[in-house]
């Protein structure tokens, strides 16, 4: 019997562990070995370099570039997004009003909004790109022009071209954030909104005492996604932008440019040099969420 | 809850609250119109693209087709190929989302309900995967999955530029979250049917695929969901690990391709159309399945 049960787990366990330390662990671990080597060329051998390469990196104007624009859609990305999310959550189920559905057509603005989220990242910068075109061949531009305005550079011009990034990223996200905090918003019990609305609370102070402070976890789980998805930008920038991160750098990533070393250049050193900083950064963010994360849990009976 | 009537101050203070509320409803419409707006134009625009000509596309944005030119369609499907990265798409995923969810749960299962040395360590080891930035182990796996193409035999079927390597890769960057989700699932089924098997003579397996198994559907089909969406979407690791045939390309290869190798030669309206094809599927699936699939994709950050 218990010599059935030993062989049914090792069994059971055998193939995804060892799936997972071939193509996970293996090379996760191989990745910070190769930052501290000079390996260029897909048949060159590597040799150790100490820390030539973040030496190096300190001096990459581009890469810190990349990181600042990471940075900078870490604290804007989930600020824009949990915020517009929450709002219409908030609008859509009336302040809440404890799972009865919400406001008329509730049903049919969630569903609408999510429908980004299920399209590929790739698809969406594709169909930007064309929406962005500078003349008046693009959606956004055409109506401009014929009202006599000079057209938007939406991706060509170095001032815009990053917010134009931060627009889709947003456009993407907030329906998601919509459905999960309208799911929150239903598991408020209706009687602590009616008590509210009874002491005389109207709709920004429902919002801001009622809903906002009973939704804080999940707020918090949006906000860990969206910083670790403001961190692991690559397809909309790879494939929306111009040059790839342009123009003149104004819109790349770490994860674009990691790409970039590795697969155009052939830099592995150097691009597990940068792969080892954006790890540093993305665990420093998780380490940073759990900490000002730790708040006691609100349970309904 | 549900006792309106005991309480008929209920009413009173609902109607209260819709007076309160009652300027702020047009507002609040005017704003998810808005929205709706934002999300729909851009969607639409690109399907009535599709079957404008040339020279409507470059004309003005926001003029009509003049007729529908579904040719555009049709040389999308052929020239540009996005049949076959469709084809190839479907292939890669049903096989990355079947074994995924197979060995996924098997892993899942034993590591919630099965106490032995080393468990602990086996389900960090697993849901460290989560925090990890896929950028980080590029470089290491694509020789990884290089040298796999020369292990005997087996070798041509995982290799660079196959879809068996790239199915395999994918199975293993979904295992943390299948196995963190799951194994959470699991540990919430109640454990006497499962006795009950036990002493009935079942094996540890048959417990597994004929109990616990369908006990589980519900999470089986969220997570199930949110695999076959994460690895249709997928374009990183396509991009590094199917890079030099193109026969193989999966659909997110291909449509960002047509637009980032495009030159002045390119075929303009074929590319709208490619967009569309790529868009149609995702509404088709999503309009019939959209509450499993707001479920499925949400389910991660409501556990």
């Amino acid at each position: 019997m218990d010599h059935g049960r030993t062989r049914f787990v090792a069994g059971f366990l055998a193939i995804p562990v060892t799936l997972y330390l071939i193509y996970v662990i293996a090379p996760y671990a191989q990745a910070f070995y190769i930052a501290f080597t000079d390996w260029r060329g897909v048949n060159a051998a590597p040799r150790l370099v100490g820390l030539e390469n973040f030496r190096r990196l300190l001096a990459d104007n581009v890469f810190w570039q990349a990181v600042s624009h990471n940075l900078i859609l870490l604290v804007l990305l989930p600020i824009l997004t949990l915020g517009i999310a929450l709002l219409f959550a908030f609008l859509l189920n009336a302040g809440g009003r404890g799972g009865t559905g919400g406001i008329r057509g509730s049903k049919f603005y969630r569903v609408v909004f999510f429908f980004p989220q299920v399209l590929a990242v790739a698809v969406v910068a594709v169909l930007f790109q064309q929406v962005f075109r500078p003349d008046r061949s693009g959606m956004l531009n055409a109506p401009l022009i014929a009202l006599g305005f000079e057209p938007i550079g939406f991706l060509s011009s170095t001032d815009v071209a990053f917010w134009s990034i931060l627009a889709v990223l947003v456009w993407q996200a907030v329906g998601f954030y919509v459905v999960l905090f309208s799911a929150g918003i239903a598991s408020i019990p209706r009687d602590l909104f009616e008590a509210a609305a009874i002491d005389g609370a109207g709709g920004p102070s429902l919002f801001l005492r009622v809903t906002l402070p009973l939704l804080w976890d999940t707020i918090q789980v949006g906000w860990v996604y969206l910083g670790i998805a403001a961190l692991d930008v690559f397809a909309i920038v790879w494939v929306m932008t111009a040059e790839h991160g342009g123009p003149d750098h104004s819109t790349t990533v770490m994860a674009a440019e990691i790409y970039r070393t590795a697969f155009q250049y052939f830099k592995f050193g150097y691009a597990s040099a940068m792969g080892v900083v954006l790890f540093f950064f993305t665990i420093g963010f998780a380490a940073l969420a759990l900490r000002l994360s730790r708040r006691e849990r609100i349970e309904f009976q | 809850m549900t006792d309106v009537a005991a309480f008929p101050s209920r009413a009173l203070v609902r109607e209260e609250r819709r007076r309160r509320l009652g300027p702020l409803s047009a507002l609040t419409h005017v704003a998810l119109f808005v929205w709706t707006v934002l999300v729909v134009v851009p969607i639409v625009w690109t399907f009535l693209a599709s079957v404008k000509s040339e020279d409507e596309i470059f004309g003005d944005a926001w003029s009509l087709p003049a007729r529908l030119r579904l040719d555009n369609w049709a040389r999308a499907w052929e020239q540009a190929h996005i049949g076959q990265y469709m084809i190839n798409s479907i292939v890669v995923v049903a096989f990355g989302t079947l074994g995924t969810m197979l060995f996924g749960s098997m892993a899942a299962y034993v590591l919630a309900r099965y106490r032995f040395r080393g468990n602990r360590a086996i389900y960090l080891l697993f849901v460290s995967g989560l925090a990890f930035p896929v950028y980080l182990a590029l470089t290491p796996l694509f020789f990884v999955v290089r040298n796999m193409g020369t292990v005997p035999v087996i070798g041509p079927f995982i290799g660079l530029n196959t879809h068996g390597g790239l199915v395999l890769v994918y199975i293993a960057y979904s295992l943390p979250f299948t196995v963190f989700f799951l194994a959470a699932f699991f540990r919430t089924l109640p454990g006497a049917v499962a006795e009950a098997a036990f002493v009935d003579g079942a094996s540890h397996a048959r417990v597994f695929f004929q109990i616990m198994l369908p006990m589980a559907k519900p999470g089986i089909v969220s997570v199930t969901i949110f695999n076959v969406l994460g690895q249709w979407n997928q374009y990183q690791l396509p991009l590094v690990l199917l890079n030099s045939d193109r026969d193989r390309w999966v659909l997110t290869q291909g449509i960002a391709d047509i637009s980032t190798a495009a030159g002045y030669d390119a075929d303009w309206s074929a590319l709208f159309a490619a967009l569309s094809m790529a868009i149609l599927p995702m509404l088709i699936v999503y309009t019939i399945f959209q509450s499993q699939i707001q479920k499925g994709l949400t389910a991660g950050a409501l556990k």
